[in-house]
Parts: C-alpha cells; structure tokens; sequence
C-alpha cells in the first residue's frame, strides 16, 4: 500500500529542513483531506482552499506531532477543526446528526435522481451518490472509518467523542445509509446484485 | 423493529470486529443455523463491500501539491509548544491559586462559631454563617473597585510575561 518512507520519517527529516520532503505527505494524503473537506461543503473550490489551509497549518505545526497517535489521525483532526472554523467563517449550518432538515434535503434531491435512473449506475456511481445524501456527521464518520481507515478509538479522537459514542455513530450513519440506498436506488441494486 | 436494529447492530460489532470472543462464536453459530440472521448478515456485507471497496475518493486540482509547497514557502515550522511554555509559570500560577483557596479556607473557619447552638449534629449546623464577617474585608465598593484593578493589573503582568518568550522565538525563528 504505503510505498517509500513513512510518516514519522518524513516528519522527522522535514523537522530537520528538508522542506521540499513534505510534498511527499501531501501527495500521500491530498485525496483524503479534500474528500472530508467535500464531506462538509459541496463547493470544490471551497474544499481545496480548506485542504490547503489544513495543509500549511499542519507544517507550521509539526513541531507539535509528537508521535502519539497515528500522523493521519493527527492530520484529521486538523481536518476537522479548519473545515468547522471555515463553514463558521462562512456562515454556513453544519448539520447535526439530528437536524431533519437535512432528511428533507435530501428527500428533496430525490426528484433528480429518479430522473438519473434512466441511466444504469454501477455500484461505484450508486454508494457515492448514496453517501452524498447524508448528513456532514453520517458522511464523515463512514469516510473517516471505510476510506482513511481509522479506528474507533482514532475516530473518537478526531470528532472528540469516546470510542463507544463512535461505534453508535457509526452504526448510525451505516443505517441511514442503509435506507437511503433502499429508498433510492433499490432498482439499481437489484440489477447489481442479479 | 428493535429486535431487527438489535440484529443489525450485533452483526455489525462482528463484521468491523469489536465483539468479544464468546460473542463472535454466538453470532457465528447464529449465521449459520438461522436463515434470517444469515440473510440479514449477507445484506450487511454487500453493503460492507460497497462502502470498502466501491467508495471513491475525490481528487483536488493536479496542482494542489504545488500551491500547497509554494504557500508554506512563506511559512516556517513553529517551535514545539512544550519548548516555550514555562512550566515554573503554569505552577505559579497553580499555587497562587491553591494558596488562595487554603487562606479562604482558613479565614472561613476561623470564623465559624464552633459552639453555635444548632440543634443537628452535621456539619452545616455547627456553622453559624450570621457571624462570619464579609464586611470586615470587602466594606466598600471602594475596595472591591481597588481589588478589580488589582486583578486587572496582575492579569496583564501575566499576559506580557508569557507573550515574551514565544515572541523571542518567532523572532528567532523567522532569522
């Protein structure tokens, strides 16, 4: 999976001055900071600056990555805190895991992906457009766990919450999508899986 | 519908891994003997399948990592937080407040009437709080007006002596 130095190496010798290193844990990690910052606003350009911005805070305080923790867990937490900073700078709702009115959003979007099920969706097309109808917690905590391959207790650490609070978290967001996938896309699974 | 969420929920903690031993052999058995948790576990692992493997990641723009490199060009590694923060300063600042509460305390009890003519035997009746004089110490708005300065003044103090050093250090750093 992970080819050449690994993080807490790079980490080091960056410490030491080798500036240029550090595209290196960008490279490794750009995908997935810009997918969790897309998890909190649909405005791409509004997810790369985000990115960004985690990216040169992360440098700035590397100093402070003491090794504890996994440096992605680290790095996610910084992902966390810049986007809800960014989405309060921008006077944008997040929404909460008991906010209907993102339900009623997303009932809402049903109308154009019933106008999308003339065309056949393969399974990649069916759970990303299933996960974009979730809420910000429900998206992130299912990135974070099946994408960045955190564990429970590093999610805990990432969201600020113990580890049970993730599993039941988790266990929600798995269920919501469950049924959106359900409501929405039934016709498309059935196709997938006969 | 709870019994199915219960279901749902277990299989879960066996499928990512995080039921005990004697769990996962229940649930194993489970799978295997009855036909709706065995359908109800196949359901669950399409899904599995889904989110693992189908899930996609989005990709920023191909000039991402070169924006990112050019803006911390203009930026230098901070120093370690542990290597500016005076630990000598955070226990004074702890000690100053202990001693605080302990002459509080001291002056409380000192006022307390320990012979008061409370008729239970808990603590709280020993207590005679009408004899304990707040006015001796705070009798003026005079005094408390002066206190608050005080408070303010020492608050500054404190302020410019933990910005000194962290500011020697940008200033180092940016050399």
């Amino acid at each position: 999976m992970q080819t050449g130095p690994g993080d807490n190496e790079i980490i080091n010798r960056v410490l030491r001055g080798e500036q240029a290193l550090y595209a290196e844990l960008v490279k490794r990690y750009q995908n997935f900071v810009f997918t969790i910052a897309l998890r909190y606003t649909p405005n791409r350009e509004d997810a790369e600056e985000i990115a960004q911005d985690v990216f040169v805070k992360v440098y700035r305080s590397l100093a402070d990555f003491r090794g504890e923790s996994k440096f992605s867990t680290w790095l996610y937490t910084i992902v966390t805190t810049t986007c809800i900073t960014f989405l309060r700078r921008k006077k944008l709702t997040v929404h909460s895991l008991d906010n209907e009115h993102i339900f009623e959003a997303a009932d809402n979007q049903n109308s154009t992906f019933k106008a999308n099920q003339v065309e056949q969706k393969s399974k990649v097309q069916v759970i990303n457009d299933a996960i974009k109808l979730l809420s910000v917690d429900d998206a992130r905590i299912i990135t974070l766990f099946y994408q960045a391959e955190q564990s429970l207790e590093e999610i805990g650490r990432i969201i600020g919450v113990d580890p049970n609070t993730a599993k039941v978290k988790l266990h929600r967001a798995r269920q919501r999508l469950k049924e959106k996938m359900e409501k929405y896309f039934t016709e498309e699974l059935k196709d997938l899986v006969g | 519908m709870n019994r199915q969420q219960n279901m749902e929920e277990r299989l879960w903690e066996y499928m990512d891994g995080v039921c005990s031993a004697e769990d996962r052999l229940f649930i194993e058995q489970l799978i295997a003997t009855n036909q709706e948790w065995k359908t109800k576990y196949q359901e669950l692992l399409e899904l599995q399948d889904l989110m693992a493997h189908h899930l996609e990641l989005d990709e920023p723009s191909m000039r991402f990592t070169q924006n990112v490199m050019e803006a911390i060009g203009k930026h230098h590694i901070a120093p370690a937080a542990k290597s500016y923060i005076n630990k000598r300063v955070v226990w004074g600042i702890a000690g100053f407040f202990m001693i605080s509460i302990v002459c509080f305390l001291i002056v409380g009890i000192t006022q307390v009437n320990w012979s008061g003519d409370g008729t239970g035997s808990s603590f709280l009746n020993k207590i005679n709080f009408d004899k304990i004089d707040v006015s001796k110490f705070f009798n003026s708005t005079y005094a408390g007006i002066f206190m608050m300065v005080n408070v303010v003044l020492g608050l500054m103090l404190l302020d410019m002596y933990l910005r000194r050093p962290g500011r020697r250090h940008e200033v180092g750093s940016k050399k």
